[in-house]
């Protein structure tokens, strides 16, 4: 029982709860559908299906009052404007100066300057600085020495929304690069001097090989069906050395039904085994995760191993390639597992090669058939490689999470749009903040406490393996299920750890302080003869006390009492979500709690578990599924 | 707490199947004074045979007014055929206090060849990901393992949140009955969860109380020969257990090495802990004056150390596990265990105990500098780092 409220961002849903005002909130932005269903002698239930993959039902006693809500939750949820978006109203109290530095903070010059360009064989071009030839490419983009001007322009034309290929990744160990592009306008025979020339540059760019690879991520069926419409791919009697594969990664209709297959059985009430398993395979989601994952395994080694650059396209170069690109520059390059580089990588790959925010992810009210799960599924590939390799990243699963919310919730101005062109039009930069400040400003809750830069799995390449690993690919309870937190697991060893390495290190750094203090005291007394006697008496005790602190606080012992310390309580997933997301919200009043239920309990039982019931209340919300315990004891 | 010496002070049981009188066997949580047992199938036979001193021995269990839980691991229907080969289940009228539920648990031939399938799968090379789901499926295992962490938290359940007395048993009373009182106390108390007081349930839930090792855990998955005896249950309990310490990573004292380490002896061992069936076959064969015991060699300190969890901290509450599919995972340290390499995720561990543990013994620590340079006033101070 409780108090809706309609804002002109959140859906607010008050409880009537005497002692606690708990509150669940849910942006606009997040809502993905909303459906009307059949009335019960309770009211008129509306089920309301988030991008987060949140569910909340909400039982309204009138039929009438029921359908007002359902229509205005409809036209709230589907924004034709910009300015509608939260992120134009979202206000953390930064001043002027800390926004633009927040937008700083990433710089994608600084990252190709870190790659080690320009050099001999790369440059920076401005070719494309007023967006003249290609309106979804940035306006610095990196292409070889060779290339001239006109060679990019030509090699545009050619190129399905004039997206030539560009340089995405660079290896200055041996000068592989990874290059992207969308399709070729070759149809059944045309050619085009320029294109061809495009591509030789970039093979001269590396003179460690004589060949490039030309990947496209597109089932060989799709990629011949285009060639009836004057597009498709690469001839390799055209184009002298290269190597053409195609790696068969479906499009993104498929993408959009194979989530909605999967979320349909996360939905199911008490599946059993069977009836999960089979939902999972059919509908083929890990099979999708495992495709890209291997194609960017591919081109990892064809980066590493062979030394060879490669080539990405698929139709467009925005969906596939972006994913394929960036899978592999995580796997190549230890920089893109750490916090900075991640953000990096995405706004490289993503942001500014214009990867259709806006169409894919629904900011604005649209094309249906556009909406399609395509930076999820990048971000479920790194968790995977997270599960895979759990010392090689800096940052947790937290943080992927938390980023694919923000994709969704457009509190942030990072991914409106569809293109660089689009985000400086709308002056984006002067007018919201970027989720990368806000994130770097709690990093702490994103750290991964394994992460060590000088651990084996920190270095280099990651080798993963293509096959046979089907077994390695695990479903993502944590991501499409978040929000029942019965289903996890309920201790969090990385919270945890997290704790204790604060600790260790705080305590290291007190017992440096004492060390030095005590080597002072101990000069001064060898320098000092005529007080010997008497300072050697007061070094011994200060010795003694010293000598105790640091028995008594030695990491090992201490972490016992960590059970009860205050700020890091285990497997808070949504409240910490809630606080992070909304701390900085001049709407709300009080801390709002996301999650459905909570069955944490504050002291020295934060570290075990009961079950959901344990407060002997059922949750009022949806996800029955919270409670095993009505399960076990169904008879 | 009734231990099982209190049990052997109660009248034989005539009525129940040669060789599994009831004895008591759950710790219960500290403040409810509830009791588990476990037993065979009573003999009612096709003539609804009735038994007075099982009726008194079930009868005194419980204090006037008070319910019990009869936990049967066999469906209802294979409960009542099991009437025309002499055996059966409680009668409602005999036995007004108890309730019977009927929780069917896999056992025999399907559990082994649900296992077979299971190890086939894993080591087919041939299988795309388009497959791999199905053929898991097709096995089966992962289901057993969901039914058996339910009907021990049921079992649970019952003792703790109903407060009532709770006798478990299937038809002999040595494979899903012992599974699932095995399971029930490491979820409800907290001292079977220590390494040595899983060691004492082992001893108490799976060999003492005659879990046919030698029939069961003689070829394992790779056996051509069919063997009629032969099925993994001690395994299944080794995999809830293992379910048990990825839901609960701080609960139990014992690492996942612990529990492949019993797999493996299981089968085949230099030690003598798990051989034969039973404790009269162990006497006879003179087991305890003829071999080793493996909890001896494993309670070695320098042993000891490597099967520990070092993310252990006690915790006395119930552990209430999640039963839901997404929930369980095939144990991929058993099953892939020969097949992917472990290095990561060791590499993952060693890097917690690290961290748990403080620094490495090679390098020197501030402290160990500190109190060595105390110790020793006329040292020359060392400056500091």
């Amino acid at each position: 029982m409780g108090t809706l409220y309609l804002t002109a961002t959140h859906v607010i849903f008050v409880e009537n709860g005497s002692e606690t005002r708990k509150e669940t909130w849910v942006l606009h932005s997040q809502i993905s559908s909303i459906e009307k269903q059949a009335t019960t002698a309770t009211g008129c239930p509306l089920l309301i299906r988030c991008k987060n993959f949140q569910v909340i039902q909400l039982v309204i006693p009138q039929e009438r009052d029921c359908h007002d809500v359902y229509i205005s939750l409809i036209r709230l949820a589907r924004p034709v404007k910009y300015e509608e978006l939260y992120c134009f109203s979202f206000n953390p109290k930064l001043d002027k100066e800390e926004r633009e530095q927040g937008w700083k903070l990433v710089d994608l010059n600084e990252e190709y300057n870190r790659m080690g360009i320009p050099n001999s064989y790369w440059q920076i071009s401005d070719v494309n600085r007023d967006y003249g030839v290609c309106d979804s490419y940035p306006t610095e983009v990196y292409v070889p020495k060779s290339a001239t001007a006109h060679i990019i322009v030509g090699s545009s034309k050619f190129r399905s929304r004039r997206r030539f290929p560009a340089l995405s990744y660079y290896c200055k160990n041996n000068n592989a690069s990874i290059c992207r592009s969308s399709q070729p306008l070759s149809g059944f025979s045309a050619r085009c001097l320029e294109d061809e020339q495009m591509l030789q540059a970039i093979r001269k760019a590396n003179p460690g090989s004589d060949f490039i690879y030309v990947v496209d991520t597109r089932p060989k069926l799709n990629a011949m069906a285009n060639r009836a419409a004057g597009k498709g791919y690469e001839n390799e009697d055209n184009y002298s050395n290269i190597k053409f594969q195609f790696i068969g990664i479906e499009n993104i209709h498929v993408m959009r039904n194979s989530l909605q297959k999967m979320l349909e059985v996360c939905e199911l009430k008490s599946p059993s085994m069977s009836d999960f398993l089979w939902g999972l395979e059919n509908s083929g989601w890990l099979k999708h995760i495992k495709a890209i994952m291997d194609a960017g395994i591919f081109i990892a080694k064809a980066v590493a191993e062979e030394g060879v650059s490669v080539l990405v396209h698929c139709s467009d170069g925005w969906d596939r390639t972006a994913q394929v690109c960036s899978v592999a520059s995580l796997l190549l390059d230890p920089y893109y597992r750490t916090m900075k580089g991640f953000m990096v990588l995405i706004e490289k790959d993503w942001v500014s090669f214009g990867h259709k925010f806006n169409h894919r992810y629904g900011n604005l009210d649209g094309d249906p058939k556009e909406i399609s799960p395509v930076i999820d599924q990048f971000i479920e590939c790194v968790w995977q490689l997270m599960e895979q390799f759990p010392c090689a990243f800096e940052f947790n699963e937290r943080f992927l999470i938390h980023i694919q919310h923000h994709i969704y919730s457009c509190q942030f101005g990072n991914f409106l749009c569809n293109s660089q062109k689009e985000r400086r039009e709308l002056k984006i930069q002067e007018r919201t903040y970027s989720l990368w400040a806000h994130l770097w400003k709690n990093r702490a809750d994103y750290m991964n406490p394994l992460y060590r830069s000088d651990h084996s799995q920190t270095q280099g390449t990651l080798r993963s393996r293509m096959a046979p690993c089907n077994f390695l690919y695990k479903f993502w309870s944590g991501m499409y299920n978040r929000f029942e937190k019965g289903l996890h697991p309920r201790q969090s060893v990385t919270d945890y750890l997290m704790a204790v390495k604060e600790e260790t290190q705080q305590l290291e750094e007190e017992l440096e302080v004492l060390g030095e203090r005590l080597a002072n005291l101990q000069k001064s007394q060898l320098n000092d003869n005529k007080d010997k006697s008497k300072q050697q008496e007061r070094s011994k005790q200060l010795g003694l006390s010293t000598s105790n602190n640091s028995l008594a606080n030695t990491p090992q012992e201490y972490s016992n009492d960590l059970k009860s310390f205050p700020s890091r309580s285990p497997s808070q997933g949504d409240e910490e979500d809630s606080a992070l997301i909304l701390t900085q919200d001049n709407l709300k009043s009080s801390d709002p709690d996301l999650s459905a239920n909570s069955d944490q309990e504050s002291g020295v039982e934060d570290l075990s578990c009961r079950s959901p019931s344990g407060g002997g209340c059922l949750p009022s919300e949806d996800s029955g599924k919270d409670s095993d315990e009505a399960i076990f004891l169904a008879v | 707490k009734v231990s099982a010496s209190a049990a052997s002070a109660w009248p034989s049981a005539p009525s129940r199947c040669p060789g599994s009188p009831p004895p008591s066997s759950g710790c219960p949580p500290p403040l409810a004074p509830q009791a588990m047992l476990r037993s065979s199938q009573p003999l009612t036979g096709p003539n609804r045979k009735r038994c007075r001193e099982d009726e008194v021995l079930l009868g005194t269990v419980l204090d006037e007014g008070e319910r019990g839980f009869i936990i049967d691991t066999r469906s209802a229907q294979a409960a009542k055929q099991a009437r025309m080969t002499g055996g059966g289940t409680e009668p409602k009228s005999s036995y007004p206090q108890w309730r019977r539920l009927h929780r069917p648990l896999e056992r025999g031939r399907q559990l082994q060849e649900s296992f077979i399938k299971l190890v086939d799968a894993c080591n087919d090379t041939t299988i795309n990901m388009d497959r791999w789901l199905n053929r898991l499926e097709s096995c089966r295992w992962l289901s057993h393992v969901k039914a058996a962490l339910s009907t021990a938290c049921l079992a649970a359940q019952c003792m703790d949140r109903e407060e009532a007395n709770v006798l478990v048993h299937g038809a002999e009373g040595t494979d899903t009955t012992l599974l699932v009182t095995a399971l029930a106390q490491v979820i409800l108390d907290p001292s079977c969860r220590t390494l040595a007081g899983f060691q004492g349930l082992l001893e108490r839930e799976w060999i003492e109380a005659g879990h046919p090792f030698h029939l069961r855990c003689a070829h394992s998955a790779y056996s051509h020969a069919r063997l009629k005896q032969e099925a993994p249950l001690f395994l299944l309990f080794l995999d809830c257990v293992w379910q048990l310490s990825r839901q609960f990573p701080f609960s139990l004292e014992f690492s996942e090495r612990l529990l492949l380490t019993l797999f493996d002896n299981a089968y085949a061992s230099a030690y003598g802990t798990f051989l034969c069936n039973n404790e009269k076959e162990r006497c006879l064969c003179k087991v305890k004056e003829n071999t080793h015991s493996l909890w001896a060699w494993l309670n070695q300190p320098g042993e000891r150390q490597k099967y520990l969890n070092p993310l252990y901290s006690p915790n006395a509450l119930v552990i209430w596990p999640s039963v839901e599919p997404q929930s369980i995972q095939l144990w991929q340290g058993l099953f892939f265990r020969w097949i992917r390499s472990s290095q990561y995720l060791d590499e993952a561990w060693a890097e917690i105990q690290w961290l748990v543990e403080g620094s490495e013994p090679p390098k020197d620590s501030a402290g160990n500098r500190l109190s060595r340079s105390l110790s020793d006033p006329t040292a020359r101070p060392e400056n500091a780092r």
